[in-house]
């Protein structure tokens, strides 16, 4: 496009985040156009495109001066005003046969794209209606119900015994062919990753809680940990059917609140 | 079941549902009852309970029934909340949620052209909200994704369904006066 390094525009998407001011008050170049049809007050079916296009030109040049970023969707609308402006000069075609129909108004696409604009801001305007409305009402918040509440098994302290000796019993077997940096770990600091855990996850298994303990001691710590976190009823186990796998999820108090 | 003993309980439901609540829910919590009796009944109910003008009302929202506090009554709530009002959707959002409600399903393109301006950052931040969703691919060339709203969209917007929309006939006529 010519006008394009004439007038040194940034061609970046005005979407993109930068340090040039965004151009809010008029969304895109329809809404400009409307903007100067409605103060100029002029019928959309003859819009007086020289000085429309004067006025578009000069709204871009102090967007330029203001530093706001201008998308490129603005100078093709720039182009197309132009580009109106220069067949409306012409004079008709006298070559063309006068048995032709009369040679439509280069302004009439511009015209039903406006109108199409224009409808569907009022059918925004309508969204944002209702939006106000809705953002005006509540509904009761939800109930808040554990899936323990709902057809899932209380895990007993054996089940809990069960699944920590088959954790130490993997751990030995993998152990065999593992040797690994022994790091000592305290119940404190277990404690507190495991609230990190729960954390981002909303659900652990049980079994996978346990997979990257270094030593025994860590396996040990995690497990004490954990039932400390039961007692104080940060964490609740659960599994989905008896001597099924056991999960763990957050209980209702928060850490540090028991 | 009386529709007298039906009515209640399916107040009741409506109470504690989370979402509004569908006929054919309350269907499966009573089998041994047509359709028609359930609808009647709760047909009914929320006439009754809209009737009482109290500081609650049973809408139809995204194909079901809600309980909601009365939009009229909102300053005194947000008093006793201490709440502002949430974040609204921008107006170049609900511009572009425009176009997707009523030209749906529809792709970026196509809302481009409507809009005369990219809508990406507009278009994100609706599927973010879950106000729109993807609904398929357009069979022609580079098989663009199609939009298109969602239930949330209704919820958020109060609207028992698309059809509860004004038409865009009434957009265009109103265009056609303004400018």
């Amino acid at each position: 496009m010519e006008g394009k390094e004439d007038l040194n525009f940034e061609s970046a998407s005005s979407e993109m985040p930068g340090i040039t001011i965004r151009l809010e008050a008029f969304e895109g170049p329809l809404d400009l156009l409307l903007h100067l049809i409605k103060r100029e007050e002029v019928d959309i079916w003859d819009i007086p495109i020289a000085r429309i296009t004067e006025q578009y030109l000069e709204y871009l040049q102090l967007m330029k001066d203001l530093n706001i970023n201008v998308a490129g969707e603005w100078l093709v609308m720039a182009a197309t005003l132009i580009y109106i402006k220069s067949r409306m000069l012409l004079p008709p075609d006298p070559t063309t046969p006068a048995v032709e129909e009369v040679s439509e108004d280069p302004r009439t696409e511009l015209v039903y794209q406006l109108l199409e604009h224009q409808k569907f801001k009022n059918a925004a305007q309508m969204l944002y209606t209702r939006e106000e409305v809705e953002n005006a009402v509540w509904n009761k918040p939800p109930v808040e119900i554990l899936e323990s509440e709902k057809d899932l098994v209380a895990v007993s302290l054996f089940d809990l015994l069960n699944a920590f000796n088959e954790v130490v019993r993997r751990f030995e077997e993998a152990q065999k062919s593992m040797a690994l940096e022994q790091e000592e770990v305290s119940l404190e600091q277990k404690l507190a990753e495991i609230r990190r855990l729960l954390l981002v996850h909303d659900t652990i298994l049980f079994s996978t809680f346990f997979s990257q303990s270094p030593s025994k001691r860590h396996l040990i710590v995690t497990f004490l940990a954990l039932l400390e976190l039961v007692r104080m009823r940060e964490i609740w186990l659960y599994q989905k059917k008896a001597f099924d796998e056991i999960y763990i999820t957050k209980g209702k108090l928060k850490a540090g609140t028991a | 079941m009386e529709l007298s003993d039906l009515q209640p309980i399916l107040e009741a439901i409506i109470y504690v549902a989370d979402e509004p609540v569908r006929p054919e829910q309350l269907k499966e919590i009573f089998p041994g009852e047509s359709f028609d009796k359930i609808e009647t009944a709760l047909q009914n109910m929320v006439q009754d309970f809209n009737a009482r003008a109290g500081g609650m009302w049973i809408r139809e929202v995204a194909g079901g029934y809600r309980m909601t506090t009365r939009p009229e009554h909102h300053e005194y709530i947000r008093e006793y909340l201490k709440s502002k009002p949430g974040a609204r959707l921008t107006m170049a959002s609900l511009e572009t949620l425009a176009v997707i409600a009523y030209r749906q399903p529809v792709t970026l393109a196509e809302i481009l052209a409507i809009r005369g301006k990219k809508s990406s950052t507009a278009l994100h931040t609706l599927l973010e909200k879950k106000l729109i969703s993807i609904v398929g691919r357009k069979h022609v060339v580079g098989r663009p994704i199609l939009y298109g709203t969602s239930k949330e969209f209704l919820m958020h917007f109060g609207l028992k369904d698309l059809s509860e929309l004004p038409t865009l006939e009434e957009f265009a006529q109103m265009a056609g006066a303004q400018l």
